[in-house]
């Protein structure tokens, strides 16, 4: 395998439950170095996807490459180099945290006791109680840690913050970052934007089993629209025929719309022509490039 | 209804809504079972002659009477029909109700729905409330359901209608068992082991109480299964009897809801100790040993006093023939020494039934394992699936094999103390060793499920009560043989274990083999539950 073969490359993967289309013909690339945001609702198939890249399910059609493996077939090879952070973390009620972090860590193929000890004490987490006793956040850290004092080439994570608060959540970017700077791969499944925005350097965004986007972040604004917020000195007349323009709150002397760049000038001279007073434009949040793949009215005023 | 048990009337609906194939399947597959066992004797000793006959050759008999008790109107029609329902029948109608207890109790309170529903408008008390109605009511069904179709099938009525009561008296006495153990264990898991080992002391108490001379001795009245036998169903009912499992019922629902105000929801009597910070778990093997070795020597603690208990009623064999033509009878066939070879394999057997449950509950941890969410971050490492299934399954097959050399240990030393005679130990070791393949068999049958049919893995017990249940009434309701053979329980060499047990011995090994090869096939070809 030669370095510049992507780590995760998936093409046309499909799996049904029964009735239920998991997966749809979802291609996925994700390359050697990068940290790769996959995003998505609630029941899209993220879960279901990592679950292909682990082996824990076979998918119906399509192929799946993980670090040049099949992931149903060299199960043993291929996750003595990968980690994995589930979603939904099921702990032995009886053995403690330390225990469990141990065992996974062994079973992983060894872990690094300093390691061990820094992850911990950034998050916080006590390490001789009960799993019974931890809270959903604190059985999340216990995955988080084990997962982290291993070391491993790729890193699968799926919602790993859904349970921690917001100062952990900080923590967990800072370990990526530090997983980053230090050449491993990581493929991030989440709902939450605001973290695969800080985090990511692509996203591939699924939607019904398939991927409908993918690529850098700032190639993904230039697709989409600008938020713009004016107000100006005269009454604005015949705005609305300026090309690319929708969702248009004409309101006297304040103006709200979005716009395509490409129309971006014509707006402006209108306005200009108008006596600008105050003017705001920003690009879309990932929450609205991510909207407006479900058909979802995107929303100047409720950006993050 | 107190705010304590707002919400009870939605829990109790959503309980009947969740069970209502599971628990009419249970209460209907009982009250037929009584009820087919009725019809069939009825056939089968049509005189009053053929009863008194039977009921004669049940009582002179340790190993029947030790098992199922005694007849006390030898003339009743009724009483010989129902001769093994009465202890047997009743020690699981009592396991169904424990369990049923427990699981909407404990069993709600682990995976966090109980959490869930305490959102809402929902009372401390209510859910244990819940459960006990559902108990309640289940058990009058189970009464009432049980009266008809013994009646049905020919017997008396009043007859029918105390046994139909006894049966429910004792299902409510055990689920009330639950509703305690459910409050004192940390767990689901040992809320139920807690409630097995009531039920089985408790079936051992009226069995040492049932061999005593006359019998019912003192310890047969400290048994609701004795109880329950001692209420004498079709032998001239005594019906204030009844009194004592109600009473006690009572009591038991008391000592629950004193328990359940003192803990948190979710958690046990006892808090939580700190443990160790670094864990000393190498492998899946150790997870394995770490979840199962404690059940397992609970496990054995009992088989052994249990073992030593069975064994020492070997003495009271030659007692029981009080009748010289009785007496002669049995010379004929094999003389005394033939008696106690019948009474300690029937022991034996019994004996590896019980094995086979608890090889069936620690391969059936691989389900629950996985089902639960902790398989998958375990085969997200390098552990391959084989591996982590076999780690399991290596602890029910290890365990079944060491809970009878146990066994045999037990009954042996204690049959040969009562009888005086050493040579007993070796004989009895070696029969219940002989058993170890029948038992791997039924405990195989759990991986061939876990592999192909998973969600039908908890099927192994219906299984398992299917085959005690032929093995126990198959001649009786003139099954064909080959109905009978299918349980794998028959084919076991029973003792005397000469050389021609080494075949089925074999036969079974392989059949073990081929079964777990299977479903390790199946288990490594389909999606992990998610």
């Amino acid at each position: 395998m030669s370095d510049s073969a992507p780590v995760i490359d998936v093409r046309g993967l499909s799996k049904s439950f029964g009735s239920t289309q998991a997966l749809d013909g979802l291609d996925l690339r994700v390359e050697r170095g990068e940290v790769h945001g996959f995003l998505g609702p609630n029941g899209a198939g993220k879960t279901t996807t990592l679950r292909v890249l682990l082996g824990s399910v076979r998918a119906d059609s399509g192929t799946a490459t993980v670090l040049g493996l099949d992931p149903w077939s060299d199960v043993p090879a291929l996750h003595a180099r990968l980690a994995y952070v589930p979603g939904d973390v099921a702990l032995w009620p009886n053995l403690t945290g330390g225990e469990v972090i141990d065992l996974l860590a062994r079973l992983q193929g060894g872990h690094d006791a300093t390691r061990r000890a820094r992850l911990l004490e950034m998050f916080e987490l006590d390490p001789t109680k009960k799993a019974r006793s931890y809270s959903k956040g604190n059985r999340q850290k216990v995955a988080l840690v084990a997962a982290l004092a291993s070391p491993a080439e790729l890193y699968l994570f799926d919602e790993p913050t859904s349970g921690l608060d917001p100062l952990m959540e900080e923590q967990f970017r800072r370990c990526v970052r530090e997983l980053k700077d230090d050449g491993r791969t990581v493929l991030l499944s989440s709902h939450i934007l605001s973290e695969a925005e800080a985090l990511s350097d692509r996203i591939s965004i699924i939607r019904a089993g398939a991927v409908v986007e993918t690529g850098a972040l700032s190639d993904m604004r230039h697709l989409q629209r600008l938020v713009i917020s004016a107000e100006t000195e005269h009454e604005l007349h015949g705005i609305t025929d300026v090309p690319g323009l929708d969702d248009v709150v004409l309101e006297g002397n304040h103006l709200r719309c979005t716009v395509e760049p490409a129309h971006l000038a014509e707006l402006l001279s209108h306005l200009t022509a108008a006596g600008i007073k105050t003017l705001e434009s920003h690009p879309p949040s990932l929450e609205q490039l991510f909207l407006s793949h479900y058909g979802v009215r995107v929303d100047e005023d409720d950006h993050v | 209804m107190s705010e304590e048990n707002a919400g009870t009337l939605a829990m109790l609906r959503l309980a009947l809504r969740r069970d209502r194939v599971l628990l009419t399947s249970w209460v209907v597959g009982l009250a037929a079972t009584a009820g087919f066992s009725a019809a069939a004797t009825v056939e089968l000793y049509p005189t009053e002659e053929q009863r008194v006959a039977a009921a004669e050759a049940i009582n002179a008999s340790a190993a029947v009477v030790a098992l199922y008790g005694r007849i006390y109107d030898p003339t009743s029609l009724g009483a010989v029909s129902m001769i093994k329902l009465t202890a047997l029948g009743a020690a699981i109608v009592g396991i169904v109700m424990l369990f049923i207890a427990i699981r909407h109790t404990r069993g709600e309170e682990e995976p966090g729905r109980l959490e869930l529903l305490s959102g809402g408008r929902l009372g401390r008390r209510a859910p244990l409330t819940a459960a006990l109605l559902l108990v309640s009511g289940a058990s009058l069904a189970l009464a009432l359901l049980t009266a008809v179709a013994n009646t049905a099938a020919g017997l008396p009525w009043t007859g029918s209608l105390a046994f139909g009561l006894g049966w429910g008296a004792t299902a409510l006495v055990y689920g009330t068992v639950g509703a305690v153990t459910a409050q004192v264990s940390d767990s689901a898991r040992a809320a139920r082991g807690l409630g097995l080992v009531v039920i089985a002391v408790t079936y051992v108490l009226r069995a040492v109480g049932d061999l005593a001379e006359p019998g019912p001795g003192p310890l047969s009245w400290l048994s609701p299964i004795g109880w329950n036998q001692q209420l004498r169903a079709y032998s001239g009912e005594r019906w204030w009897v009844l009194v004592l499992p109600v009473v006690v019922s009572a009591g038991l629902v008391v000592v629950a809801y004193a328990l359940r105000s003192r803990r948190d929801l979710g958690a046990g009597l006892r808090a939580d100790r700190p443990g160790p910070a670094v864990g000393s778990l190498h492998t899946v093997g150790g997870l394995a040993w770490r979840l199962q070795g404690r059940i397992l020597l609970a496990w054995a603690v009992a088989f052994v006093l249990f073992g030593l208990i069975l064994g020492s009623m070997a003495g009271s064999v030659d007692k029981l023939l009080t009748s010289p033509a009785m007496k002669e009878f049995f010379e004929k066939i094999g003389g005394s020494a033939g008696l106690v070879d019948i009474f300690l394999g029937a022991m034996v057997a019994i004996i590896a039934a019980i094995a086979a449950a608890y090889g069936i509950s620690a391969a059936a941890r691989l389900r629950s394992e996985e089902v639960e969410g902790h398989a998958e971050p375990l085969l997200a490492t390098a552990t391959t699936r084989t591996r982590w299934a076999t780690s399991h399954y290596a602890v029910a097959l290890g365990g079944t094999a060491l809970l009878m050399l146990l066994a045999g240990l037990s009954i042996g030393t204690s049959a040969s103390a009562a009888l005086g005679d050493w040579s007993q130990l070796a004989r009895v070791l070696v029969a219940a060793l002989a058993q170890i393949p029948a038992v791997w068999v039924v405990t195989s049958l759990v991986l061939l499920l876990f592999g192909w049919l998973p969600r039908w893995t908890a099927a192994v017990w219906g299984l398992l009560a299917a085959f005690v249940v032929v093995g126990e009434f198959g001649a009786l309701w003139k099954l064909p043989e080959w109905v009978m053979d299918i349980s794998p329980l028959r084919h076991a060499p029973t003792l005397p274990v000469g050389g021609s047990g080494v075949l089925p011995v074999v036969v079974l090994t392989l059949v073990a083999v081929a079964l777990s090869a299977a479903g390790y096939s199946g288990w490594r070809r389909r999606d992990l539950a998610g």
